[in-house]
This record gives structure tokens, sequence and C-alpha cells, in this order.
């Protein structure tokens, strides 16, 4: 579980997120949803460690974040498996290179093992015989499956996804959010999404917080999402293609 | 101020990159690629400059010791000379300030703007250390080896060049160059290359590193690497050859 309580981060003299609180249950895909700008993708650099918070704390299964000293966090952050938006695979290897890169770095697992691992996590992913594919020869979809296996190599106890349907066709972007959901509620992941994408809250959001400048304005799930109370979440869903009958 | 600001900022950089490993293998790897890579690779060119460096020398000198008194023995002297405390340390440094920093600044901008840094951090790597120790290390093994190798070429270029103008005769050329022959100039032009190659690697690696935004922001820092690289190589060629050849 991970909890995140008051924070508040600062850009120069710009409050970015103004005393923020939620909390993320293992086995759930929870959603911060919110307008570009708003806060969301700050809120995650923040939890992930990426930026610091000015005051606040998140907590991992009661251990404080920005209270760890480097070695409890280098630990704690190999727990800690990212799905990035444009996938952050690394460019001079390939796909089983990259997804055995985290196991040869934090498992002292031999090379049969670490190929093993590697053609599990693929098979996972639905991407058999891709390994000596590289980066570049992958379409967004398969590099967003990519990131997933190598996101879930180390059995992650915590998963975040930043926009995992961005730039995706509406098929692969089902194909992806299933995906995630099948490996969070699998292996008891405590998955946070960050996503515009409403189809996929309203398909698969088990608890939503929504960001509105800066500020957790509403907290739910998919069933209460309709009828939240809160007009900027009324017209935050409304405005999305979804909301306008794309549904 | 500014300036003040971004020493400061630089050295934070380097004391983040000059840390134990985390994991020796995966370190060692990467250094013999990164080795490989720059020392390899840019033997053509180094040859090439060093060739025309020593044979241009050849008829500069010459011509200005024609129809004097002096011995023309002295001419190898100093064309060795030049090429050994000068020539070959220095251009060769800023050639590979073109090359091998450019190559390093845009190398890693890639991977800041693609979010791959912010992978190799979330996953509790110390990023700055991973993807730069590698090359600063090669660097210090590569570039004093390709000055070693750009001495002796020079100095075959400026034979090559005294067959073909018979400026003198190649055996008085070499007369001259094994004459008074100082090894402390070998040391001389290998501490200038080792400081080189610490600063291209360094600063290029700052600069890829501060990379924020897209493929513009990525060329622009590829610029600074190789202009600031350059800078730094002549400012330290001054500084060092006061220090050491100033009596």
């Amino acid at each position: 579980m991970i909890e995140v309580g008051n924070i508040i981060k600062d850009f120069g003299n710009k409050r970015v997120l103004d005393q923020v609180s939620a909390r993320f249950e293992p086995g759930k895909c929870s959603y911060v949803i919110g307008a570009s700008g708003g806060g969301k993708s700050v809120l995650m650099k923040c939890m992930v460690g990426l930026l610091t918070p000015e005051q606040g704390s998140i907590s991992f299964d009661n251990r404080d974040f920005l209270k760890l000293d480097y070695y409890e966090k280098k630990k704690l952050r190999e727990e800690i498996g990212m799905l990035f938006q444009g996938g952050a695979l690394f460019d001079s290897l390939s796909v089983q290179e990259n997804i055995a890169f985290p196991l040869r770095m934090f498992t002292n697992k031999n090379e049969s093992e670490i190929v093993e691992r590697v053609n599990f996590c693929l098979k996972r992913v639905k991407l058999e015989n891709s390994n000596q594919l590289f980066p570049s020869s992958l379409s967004g979809g398969m590099k967003k499956r990519v990131g997933i296996a190598r996101a879930i190599a180390l059995n992650p106890k915590y998963l975040f996804c930043d926009e995992p349907n961005s730039g995706l066709d509406p098929i692969t972007s089902r194909v992806i959010d299933e995906l995630i959901l099948e490996i969070t509620e699998e292996y008891n992941i405590t998955t946070i999404i960050n996503s515009h994408d409403i189809k996929s809250v309203f398909d698969m959001g088990d608890h939503i917080v929504f960001i509105y400048q800066g500020k957790a304005l509403w907290e739910g799930n998919k069933t209460e999402l309709g009828n939240s109370g809160c007009v900027e979440l009324d017209t935050f869903i409304t405005a999305s293609e979804f909301g306008r009958g794309g549904k | 101020m500014k300036y003040l600001a971004f020493f400061g900022s630089y050295l934070l950089f380097l004391r983040s990159c000059f840390r134990v490993p985390d994991k020796g293998k995966m370190f060692w790897r990467a250094f013999l690629a990164e080795v490989y890579k720059m020392g390899n690779d840019s033997f053509a060119i180094v040859s090439i400059i060093s060739m025309f460096i020593g044979a241009v020398a050849v008829i500069q000198f010459g011509s200005q010791l024609q129809g004097s008194l002096v011995p023309m023995t002295i001419l190898g002297r100093i064309v060795r000379d030049a090429n050994i405390l000068e020539f070959s340390p220095t251009i060769t440094a800023l050639v590979m300030a073109g090359k091998i920093g450019s190559n390093i600044a845009s190398e890693i901008g890639t991977m800041k703007v693609s979010e791959q840094i912010d992978a190799l951090e979330i996953m509790g790597l110390n990023s700055a250390n991973f993807v730069v120790l590698p090359k600063v290390l090669a660097a210090i093994i590569a570039i004093p080896a390709l000055v070693i190798y750009s001495m002796f070429l020079s100095n075959l270029g400026g034979a090559i060049s005294c067959y073909f103008t018979e400026m003198v005769t190649v055996d008085m050329y070499v007369a001259g160059l094994r004459e008074s022959f100082d090894g402390f100039y070998v040391t001389h032009a290998l501490t200038k290359a080792l400081t080189s190659a610490f600063l291209i690697a360094t600063i290029s690696a700052y600069h890829g590193f501060q990379t924020e935004g897209g493929a513009l922001e990525v060329g622009s820092a590829s610029t600074k690497a190789v202009v600031q690289s350059s800078i730094a190589i002549i400012f330290f060629d001054y500084i060092l050859t006061q220090l050491m050849l100033f009596k």
C-alpha cells in the first residue's frame, strides 16, 4: 500500500501540488486523473523519487520514502516498476537485454535463469520471439509492452504507469489496459496509473484520484465517477471524447 | 554568479559520478565497450590529421630554415618537439572534443529527454555513475593512447614530407628526430592528454545530463559540450605548459 500525505511541491513561486493526500491499495488499479498541467505527473515523480516535495510524506507499506537513507531508498526502488509514456527502453539494447537489465543489476541469476525470466515476461506481454529486436524497430504498442515486461521482471510490489494509453490506437490501448489489470490482480501489485483516457478509467478504475490545479479534489471509484458531485470532474469527463458520446 | 553556479553544479555532478559502481561486471562490460568505441572508431581521423600535421610542420619550419646557417638536422628536432609538446596532444584533444564530446553529450541528452535516465533512477541506480563513469575512464585510457599514436604518426608524416619535398634528406630528418631527446616532453604531453580526456568526457556528460526538452536541446547540448570542452582544453594546455615547462 502507498500513502501520500499532505504533499506540497513548488516550482519557484508556483505551487504545483497543494496538500495532496491519497491512499493506494494493493491489487487495485488506482488512477490519477486530471487536466494537463494539473500536477498528476509531478505527483507521480514525487512518489517514485524523481522529485522531492517541499512537505508531506510518501509511505510505501509504512516506510516513509522521504526519511529513508540512500541505501534504503535504493533497496525500496528495486520493488518499484515503472512504465513510461514513451517506453523509455534503452536504445542500444535489444528487447531481451532491456528486460534482462534489472535482472543483471539486482539479482545473482545466471545467464540461463535470466533468459528464462525474460522469456516468461515476454510471454506475459504476448511478445514471444521478439528477443532480438531493437527498440527502434518496435511499434508504440510493442514498446509499451516491452516496458511492462521490463517493469515486472523483478516482480515489483509497486507499479507506476505514466499515460500508458497515450499515442495508441483503441485496440492496442485496450490490450495494454487489460495487461496492466491482469498483472495487478495476479501479483497483488499496488498499481498507480496517470491517465487522460476516461474510457480506461471507467473500465478499470478501482480507485480514482482527481487532481485539479494541484489539489486532490475528488477520490472514489469507477461506479461513483458518474455521480461525483464535483463540477470540475464532471467538466473534465464531459470534455473527453468518451464523455461526448464516443462510448 | 552564473559561472559560479555552473561550476558548482558541475562539481556536484562529478561527485555523483565518482562512486563505486553498483555492479562491477556491468561496469566492466560498459567500460570495455566505450574504450573500443572511442579508441577504435577514432583511429582513422587521428591517423589522417597526425600525418598531415607532421608533413605540414616540416614544410613550414623547413621553409624558414632554408638559407640559414643552422644545420638542417635541427628540422627533425623542431618538428619532433612541436609534435610531442603541442600538436599531438592538443590537436588530438580538440578533434576528440568534436568527435567524442558531441557523441557523449548527444547520447546522454537523448537518454535524458526520452526518460531513459529517469528509468535508471527509478530502478535505484545512480544514473550519473552508471552512464558517465565508464565513459570518463574509457576516455582517460583511449585519448592518451591516441595521443601516443599521433606522436608517432606525425613524426612519420614529417619523414614522408621530407621524402617528397626534398627539403632535407630523410636521413637528416631522422638524425634530427633522435637528437637531444628529452623524455619529460612525453610526460608533459601525456599529462595534457589525461587532463583533456577528463575534461572532454565530464563536460560533455554534464551537458548531456542537463538537457531538458527535445531534439533541439540535444543539439544545443552537443554544441555547448564541444565549445566548452575545446575552451577548457586550450586553457589547461596553457596552465600545464606554464606549470611544467616554465623554469
